[in-house]
């Protein structure tokens, strides 16, 4: 069995490629469901992108009416001419009268003529249950069912009946039952909506779709202005953007270092922590890194109002008003209050993509968890963003908050922090009485990253991590660290001190030691002197005795 | 949608212009043709027109006079005029549609 697809975001990936081709399928669902939003996306895909001309069969509301509402979808439906997009207006004639059995061959004759005409290959039949009601009487009812959906076989098209359901049985309410169209057809949708804590969801269930795997649960979706976005996330069938290893910077020169060179572009990195650590700041290096490449970015904040934001960074020398201006940076804020988790994904997908974003800020995430359906579709919702900017290769960054304080067990895995490439945590350090901000890589795939913890302070000049310090085999932070540096840098300037009274007490007992024997020497040339001087008067004394006994000589002698 | 005027000329004796579209042999309209021509010749023998459209052959016909279920027989009296569907077997229906319209 071949598949013919819808070109409604998500439901193609959910039915494994789309409609039955060439089959019938039933879309009921109450009033307001979104069944004709359905079946027409269905029909403008096919005639605007894929070839097909189709026809739209109108049982309930006026053709140029519907058209009219559906501008409001950015289809360009009123550029497709009607040779390929045909509306027929099959609205009872509320005048006319009965007598006896009827058919609807008229009907058919019209179609089928069309058909030839423009080689239509799909067709809708827009709230069938009026074309039934209409006729009335179930024995003819199912005859003519039974006779369109032969019809439709032999002309090979691939239709959508739609029909409204209700919530008494076809008895009591009058209706003509539609249980026997269920089982007519190959393929079966049911659309519908609840209320849970009082936001609006809208779901839509495969209910039965003959020779395909199919997904069976209720998947929530939206309209929005491209039409249905159904959310389905599609695993890890669908070939993702190419895995990328360049490295965006982080915004930050010292991050970049701890981080092997910065981000990996189309990663998703998650950043925790309790309010007021510091976790929008470092969402607005990595936007301002992304504009200084002249990349595109959004930054969608649940939390605080643009100009607050971009004042509030302002004051720690982060200016992305200038990039705002540019048009480089476009930021939204909203409250997460409004609408339904899946309205939020689609709005945060809507904007990337007209803005054209590849860097992507949810501040904070945890706001998609809060809001909606709680308990089915928060961490699940925060999967497919993940997901889809994977898928895009939007590199996106996405703050969640955490219930809890210090002390959080950072090991116990969320949903959110399973899939995210990149986790950062960032906390403070009590201690002393006093708060320290601490920064901790938790993980990063793809990335040898630092395993400790940094210290950062945050001031009007913005981030600066401070060194680590280890003393002692243990790493300290903030005043302690400060105390024990000092009390270090005193102990070696005493030792300086005492190494230099030492020194003074030797050279005193060297210069004592060096006078004495300068004393010595001094007595010691004097002896010499002496003893030197009593030898030449010796010698003199001879020499005279000598020259004495020789004149006496001379004179006796004679 | 029956539009309501005064008797225009060319009425004459005609009190009732009839256009039955069928769908080729169905069964139904091989009915109401009968049907009609039964009671055309019981009752107003000589005071109606009768006009059959196939919607297979002329299916433009067909959207053009927003002929959905077959068959469907147009009453035109010079009062208005009244459609009606199904195979005619109600005589009763049909009596009551042509005298709503040559009461005014």
């Amino acid at each position: 069995m071949r598949k013919t697809a819808t070109g409604i975001r998500g439901f193609d990936d959910l039915a494994s490629g789309g409609l039955p081709e060439g089959q019938t399928t039933l879309v009921s669902g109450a009033a307001g469901a979104g069944k004709t939003v359905f079946a027409l996306e269905t029909l403008v895909h096919g005639a605007r992108d894929l070839g097909e001309p189709g026809i739209f069969v109108c049982f309930e509301e006026d053709p140029a009416h519907l058209q009219r509402s559906a501008l409001s979808f950015d289809w360009g439906l009123d550029a497709i001419p009607e040779t390929d997009l045909w509306f027929l207006d099959a609205q009872s004639d509320l005048d006319m009268g009965r007598s006896g059995n009827v058919d609807i061959s008229g009907l058919l004759a019209v179609l089928q003529a069309k058909v030839l005409q423009m080689g239509a290959k799909r067709i809708v039949f827009d709230a069938v249950d009026m074309l039934l009601r209409e006729i009335a009487d179930p024995n003819i009812v199912r005859r003519e069912v039974y006779r369109l959906r032969d019809w439709l076989l032999k002309m090979k098209l691939t239709a959508i009946i739609t029909a409204k359901v209700f919530n008494t049985t076809s008895a009591q309410s009058g209706q003509p039952s539609m249980e026997f169209i269920e089982f007519m057809v190959d393929c079966s949708i049911l659309m519908g909506h609840q209320i849970l804590e009082g936001v609006f969801q809208r779901n839509l269930r495969i209910t039965k779709y003959r020779g395909s795997p199919h997904q069976e649960n209720e998947t929530p979706f939206v309209v929005g202005a491209k039409g249905i976005d159904v959310a389905f996330m599609h695993g890890m069938e669908k070939p993702h953007a190419s895995v990328s290893s360049e490295r965006l910077s982080t915004g930050h020169g010292q991050l970049d270092d701890m981080l092997n060179g910065g981000y990996i572009r189309g990663a998703s990195i998650l950043m925790t922590g309790y309010p007021g650590t510091a976790k929008t700041t470092f969402c607005a290096y990595f936007l301002l890194a992304a504009c200084l490449r002249g990349e595109k970015s959004l930054f969608v904040s649940f939390v605080s109002r643009e100009d607050e934001i971009v004042r509030n960074l302002q004051s720690v020398s982060i200016d992305l008003q200038p990039h705002i201006d540019s048009g480089l940076l476009r930021m939204v804020s909203t409250r997460a209050l409004r609408g339904s988790a899946e309205t939020h994904m689609l709005m945060i997908r809507t904007l990337a993509h007209e803005h054209g974003a590849t860097c992507v800020v949810t501040d904070p995430l945890s706001a998609l968890s809060q809001s909606g359906s709680p308990t089915i579709n928060g961490p699940y919702v925060a999967e497919r963003l993940i997901d889809w900017a994977k898928s895009e290769g939007i590199t996106v960054m996405c703050t969640s908050r955490l219930d809890d304080a210090e002390g959080a067990d950072e090991a116990s895995p969320t949903q959110i922090s399973t899939i995210a490439d990149t986790w950062i945590h960032l906390s403070y350090d009590l201690a002393l009485g006093e708060r320290n901000r601490r920064f901790s890589i938790i993980k990063s795939r793809g990335t040898s990253h630092t395993n400790q913890l940094r210290e950062f302070v945050l001031s009007d000049q913005g981030v600066t991590f401070r060194d680590v310090y280890v003393g002692a085999g243990e790493m300290l932070v903030g005043s302690q660290r400060w105390g024990r540096e000092r009390s270090d840098e005193l102990a070696l300037r005493e030792q300086e001190a005492a190494a230099d009274r030492e020194t003074a007490r030797l050279n005193g007992d060297i210069s004592k030691l060096e006078g004495g024997i300068a004393l010595l020497m001094a007595q010691l040339e004097t002896k010499r002197a002496e003893a030197a001087t009593l030898t030449e008067r010796t010698d003199e004394q001879v020499s005279d005795t000598e020259q004495t006994r020789d004149k006496m000589r001379d004179l006796r002698g004679g | 949608m029956p539009r309501t005027h005064e008797p225009e000329d060319g009425w004459g004796a005609i009190i009732v212009r009839f256009r039955l579209y069928v769908a080729g042999n169905m069964p139904n309209s091989r009915r109401a043709v009968a049907n009609l021509r039964k009671f055309c010749i019981d009752h107003i023998a000589g005071r109606y027109t009768l006009e059959i459209i196939d919607v297979y052959e002329v299916p433009e016909r067909a959207l053009e006079d927003k002929v959905m279920l077959t068959p469907l027989l147009s009453v035109e009296t010079p009062h208005g005029i009244k459609r009606i569907a199904g195979d005619l077997s109600d005589r009763a229906s049909l009596a009551a549609a042509i005298d709503a319209g040559s009461l005014g």
